[in-house]
């Protein structure tokens, strides 16, 4: 069965390619998925027909009850003798029905036997999660196969409207299987039918919340205002998803779960009321529409709604005429849907107001839509009067709705009889509708179904037969399907429908504007609107009051959060705090106070660039703190980053303005201040309190042996970073890419500019010597002769110091990071000291390469542990002996921090280039005499240098 | 192992001055107060662990080693905030550019539905309340929700309306 379900999905997949290379002919060849199923089911028949069931089990998440577990008893037998085989022939008939070149085929064809594939997990799933999954992948299904024409917003609503309904219910069971499978202790049916657990009030409350389910998704009242809509799909997609598969899944559902919640409290009144007004009301609508397809719509709803009466009555005969009806249903209903696409397609037109003449243009159709359409009002010796006789002859004891079911199949013969006429009849006074001929494609499907339903009458027996061991799980019935039981009760109602129903139908023309008033009371469309409608509003009335696109206001909710949660633990709590000494080193003390003042001064500061000092302050005494803290490495890098982020911000401060805007509102202000106290306080508290409440040993404590044994390593803290914690580092350094190539995205307004050459155009090094080759680009004014020469002087020691902290870093201070800040820093040396040209002499390579080769090295590295033997990105020593050097270890972690210096270096590269270099070229664009162009550099590319 | 004052102090200043920067309209402004934010948490983590040596095998015994966890998550963290920092700053460099200053404006798809919710209207006109077919690409002119209303950016266009800041300092790089 598993391969089945494989099958169909795989045929999907490879669906919009075979559309592609064969067009609409890939049907064919796809119609060989369903018909699998088709095959598989005839195969099991004798196993399934004799009471046994074919039981399939995978494991899939254990740990939520979910297995793929996959049973199929005679219930399930039969629906997927209906789905694989109604599905084949839809698939051919699609090949017909649809022009050659229409839009969205494979796409379509491809959704088509998704669907085919997800309707046979419904029914053969025993797991009642995996039921729930499949009967959602239907709703799925039929939502993208209703928008096939997104197009239209007619086609738009009703694909929303059906997916919202359906999963709304579907929703809604999803909740009752968890109450039954929690209660019962498994989720597979199976189990739960064999060994039902006690009720209670949770199972009245399952009962309800699955029905819920079963109204949407089958269409019954008050639920059933999607399925008219949902005729906005092509017709294939009626016939099948429409009529004779999905909406028929709630039925299933029903028919299933009957034999055990039969007689939980609400369940039959509930379903009993819900399928007989759905019968009732729906027939009434068939009777009044002129759109053949929407005529059969609502007939489909009338139908399902007695379908739903007979398989909740749980009782043997109602089972039993339960099942016949679903069947010949089947039969009938999706060959009538072929047969209006026939219709529509061929006279182009589907009105019955407009259509005229057609039964002697095209006889076969005409001949194979009354045979099917026989069916379904209930003449003999078809199917679906075998199956009508047998919902008479249960329900005999039940005289109230036995009327009801009368009277429903009295309507049906009514529309019936109106599809016929309307469709095929002369109109008196009206010319023959002119259509084209009918290919044999087209016919076929329909022409197989309608003679199967003839077939299976006079064989009503066998079909009892192969059915019976569903109703005998409701106990004994010594009634038998049979085509002709003899002049009785059963005969006369059914004489009495067929006869009412042409009553209706000669009747409905003087009767019609009574008929017309007379609607349902309460209409479930309009109240779907309503809905939306106030959901909508709500939905704006709460965005506009919680989100008035302020971000100081939600950063100030945020904040405001903190001070009240974790404020309010500290405040209430039973925490206690503890202050172990004033510092632990005078030093301390002298730097906190200077880092204190100078963030109080920050906020105050009014000029940009004193601001930045100010933090800048801060960050240095932040890095003395972790120095003395005994964090030298934290604090060196602290140092380094810190300058780094002095020299970007006065990169960009240098184009704007001098001093922040003027803040605006006083009261506001206030609040700003009071509220940052109040995160201030309760941040200080919480430091008090969270180091007095350590309980367990810190998880670092046997860092230092592991990460000499399993790192190589003497640098505790490096050894975190490139192989204990080597999956954050890689995250991090993504991140640094992201961040340079968003920066760089940000300046650069178009595209970067191309691979950065040196410029030949320098003067060279020769006997009139210069201390830095650009420097003579820079305007006289701005040069600096004294920082050439130190930066010509510094700037290779510099780079090499900065290879032997990435080196070295492994067992001393230093690594990737470090290392990589350090030659960062030596690049805006030499930007600082010679200009935009310098910094392309310095690196005359373009930084997004270097980014990526770093992140590129880190990755490798970290794959490269798979073929020696260990998980990704751990570390493994390699012992070299190199003559003269002597042996070697090399540990694998230092290629990852390679890695890592190159993503720091590389970040560092962009800033420069491009709060750097780019920014100085926009403003020499500017300040070039006649340059006027402000907007951006990209747009006077021969001023570009 | 308890804290001491002074860092708990220094921690709760840098929280209360972070918090303040950080909500300011100014993009420069809630950058500084990003990385106040930034060094408090630091500091905060730094708390988390123990004080000691260099948490190097070899120079300090494995009890009397600083926990080398926070260490390396501070180590992280910093260079993260360098990488934001720099995005930031492009991101206020680049609003001064389009639109003259660095103030982050309320947000126009916010407010439009702020005043959507003052008129009493639904969130836009959709399916369930249109009638007929749209534009042939579906959303074409009779759907709003394309259209946008706000004005389009104001580019920078040049000292006839408003001159250009002077470069801070040198326009250099000196």
């Amino acid at each position: 069965m598993l391969v089945l379900l494989a099958l169909q999905f795989g045929a999907a997949s490879v669906a919009p390619v075979l559309v592609r290379c064969w067009g609409r002919r890939a049907c064919y060849p796809l119609a060989l998925a369903p018909a699998a199923a088709l095959g598989w089911a005839v195969g099991h028949t004798a196993r399934v027909t004799d009471g046994g069931a074919v039981v399939e089990t995978y494991p899939w998440v254990p740990g939520l009850g979910l297995d793929l577990a996959l049973r199929v008893t005679t219930l399930s037998w039969l629906m997927v003798v209906l789905v694989g085989g109604i599905g084949a022939l839809v698939l051919v008939y699609c090949a017909g029905y649809f022009d050659a070149d229409e839009p969205g085929l494979g796409r379509f064809v491809a959704i088509f036997v998704c669907f085919v594939g997800a309707m046979l997990g419904v029914v053969v799933a025993d797991n009642l999660l995996l039921l729930y999954v499949f009967w959602e992948l239907t709703s799925v299904c039929s939502y993208l196969l209703i928008g096939q024409h997104p197009e239209q917003a007619a086609s738009r609503r009703a694909a929303t409207q059906a997916l919202i309904v359906t999963t709304l219910g579907g929703l809604a069971m999803l909740v009752g299987f968890i109450l039954v499978g929690e209660h019962a202790g498994t989720y597979r049916w199976s189990e739960i039918e064999a060994r039902p657990p006690s009720g209670g009030a949770y199972l009245v409350v399952a009962v309800l919340l699955i029905v819920a389910g079963v109204v949407t998704k089958s269409a019954l009242f008050p639920a059933s205002f999607w399925l008219p809509a949902a005729m906005a799909a092509p017709t294939p997609v009626s016939a099948y998803l429409h009529a004779a598969a999905m909406v028929k899944a709630g039925i299933y559902l029903v028919a299933l779960l009957a034999p055990v919640y039969a007689d939980v409290g609400p369940w039959r009144p509930l379903l009993f009321v819900a399928g007989a007004g759905t019968m009732l009301l729906g027939g009434w609508a068939a009777l009044r529409q002129v759109d053949l397809k929407l005529l059969l719509a609502y007939g489909t709803i009338s139908q399902l709604g007695m379908l739903t009466v007979l398989v909740a009555a749980g009782d043997p005969d109602a089972a039993l005429a339960g099942t016949t009806l679903l069947l010949a249903h089947a039969l009938f209903k999706a060959t009538l849907f072929l047969v209006v696409g026939i219709v529509d397609q061929r006279a182009g037109t589907r009105d019955l107001t407009v259509l005229s003449g057609l039964w002697r243009r095209m006889p076969l159709v005409g001949a194979v839509a009354l045979l099917a359409a026989a069916s379904m009002a209930g003449v003999p010796p078809l199917l679906g009067f075998v199956a009508k006789e047998a919902v008479f002859e249960a329900f005999v004891g039940d005289p109230p709705l036995l009327a009801a079911l009368v009277a429903g199949s009295a309507l049906t013969a009514g529309y019936t009889a109106r599809f016929v006429w309307g469709a095929f009849a002369d109109r008196p006074g009206a010319e023959p509708t002119p259509t084209r001929p009918v290919e044999p494609v087209l016919l076929l499907p329909a022409a197989a179904l309608a003679v199967a339903g003839l077939a299976l009458g006079p064989f009503a027996g066998g079909v009892g037969e192969a059915l019976r061991t569903y109703p005998g799980v409701f106990g004994a019935t010594d009634h038998h399907l049979a085509l002709w039981h003899g002049p009785g009760l059963a005969l006369g109602l059914s004489a009495t429908a067929l006869a009412g129903g042409l009553l209706l139908f000669v009747l409905f023309r003087p009767v019609r504007p009574a008929l017309a008033r007379l609607r349902a009371p309460f209409d479930g469309d309009t109240a779907y609107q309503y809905v939306a409608r106030v959901l909508d509003r709500l939905a704006v009335e709460v965005t506009g009051a919680t989100q008035r696109g302020s971000l100081p206001q939600y950063l100030g909710i945020i904040l405001l959060v903190l001070v009240v949660g974790p404020g309010g633990v500290l405040l209430f709590g039973d925490v206690r705090p503890h202050v172990a000494a004033h510092w632990e080193n005078p030093l301390q003390a002298v730097v906190g106070v200077v880092l204190v003042v100078a963030a109080v001064l920050a906020v105050r500061a009014r000029r940009r660039l004193t601001a930045v000092i100010l933090v800048g302050l801060t960050g240095y005494g932040t890095g003395l703190l972790f120095l003395l803290h005994g964090a030298p490495e934290v604090a060196l890098t602290q140092f380094l980053v810190e300058t780094v982020t002095i020299v970007i911000f006065v990169l960009v401060l240098r184009r704007l303005p001098t001093h922040f805007s003027r803040r605006r509102l006083r009261r506001i202000r206030w609040g700003r201040i009071g509220l940052g106290l109040a995160v201030g306080t309760v941040m200080a508290g919480l430091v008090l309190v969270a180091r007095a409440s350590r309980q367990a040993a810190p998880v670092s404590e046997n860092f230092p042996q592991l990460a000499r044994d399993f790192g190589y390593g003497r640098n505790v803290v490096n050894v975190i970073l490139v192989d204990i914690r080597a999956w954050d580092t890689l995250g991090e350094i993504s991140v640094l890419v992201v961040a340079g190539t968003g920066v760089a995205s940000l300046i650069f307004q178009f595209r970067r500019r191309p691979s950065r050459a040196r410029r030949p155009d320098l003067p060279a090094p020769g006997p009139e010597r210069v201390w830095l080759r650009a420097g003579s680009t820079l305007h006289i004014r701005r040069r600096s002769i004294v920082l050439e020469v130190v930066v010509r002087l510094i700037f290779h020691t510099i780079v090499i110091f900065s290879i032997f902290l990435l080196w070295s870093g492994h067992n001393g201070p230093g690594g990737g990071f470090t290392g990589g800040l350090v030659a960062g820093l030596a690049l805006a040396l030499r930007y600082l000291a010679g200009g935009r040209h310098e910094l392309d002499q310095a690196a005359p390579v373009d930084a997004s390469v270097v980014l990526g080769t770093g992140l590129l090295f880190a990755i490798g590295t970290g794959l490269l542990a798979l073929p020696l033997g260990g998980q990704v990105l751990q570390s493994a020593r390699v012992d070299v002996h190199l003559p003269l050097v002597g042996d070697v270890h090399l540990v694998t972690s230092v290629f990852f921090d390679i890695g890592v210096y190159l993503v720091v270096v590389g970040l560092a590269l962009d800033i420069l280039r491009s709060l750097g270099a780019e920014v100085d070229h926009q403003i020499e664009v500017e300040e070039a005499p006649g340059g006027g162009l402000r907007t951006s550099g990209e747009q006077t590319p021969g001023v570009r240098g | 192992m308890t804290p001491d004052v002074v860092l708990v102090v220094v921690v709760g200043v840098l929280f209360a001055t972070g918090a303040i920067l950080l909500m300011e309209r100014s993009l420069s402004r809630a950058l500084l107060g990003v990385i106040l934010f930034g060094n408090g948490v630091n500091l905060l983590l730094l708390l988390a662990g123990h004080p000691g040596g260099v948490p190097i095998v070899g120079i300090t015994p494995a009890e009397e080693m600083a926990d080398p966890l926070p260490e390396a998550m501070i180590l992280t963290a910093i260079v993260i905030t360098l990488g934001l920092t720099a995005f930031l700053l492009a991101l206020a460099y680049r609003s001064w550019q389009l639109i003259g200053h660095d103030e982050v404006r309320d947000d126009p798809e916010d407010r439009r539905i702020v005043r959507r919710a003052e008129r009493d209207q639904v969130s836009g006109p959709d399916d369930s309340t249109t009638e007929g077919p749209l534009a042939p690409d579906g959303f074409g002119g009779l759907d709003p929700e394309q259209v946008d209303p706000e004005p389009p950016p104001r580019r920078f266009d040049g000292p006839a309306t408003e001159p250009p800041q002077p470069p801070g300092g040198t326009a250099g790089p000196r």
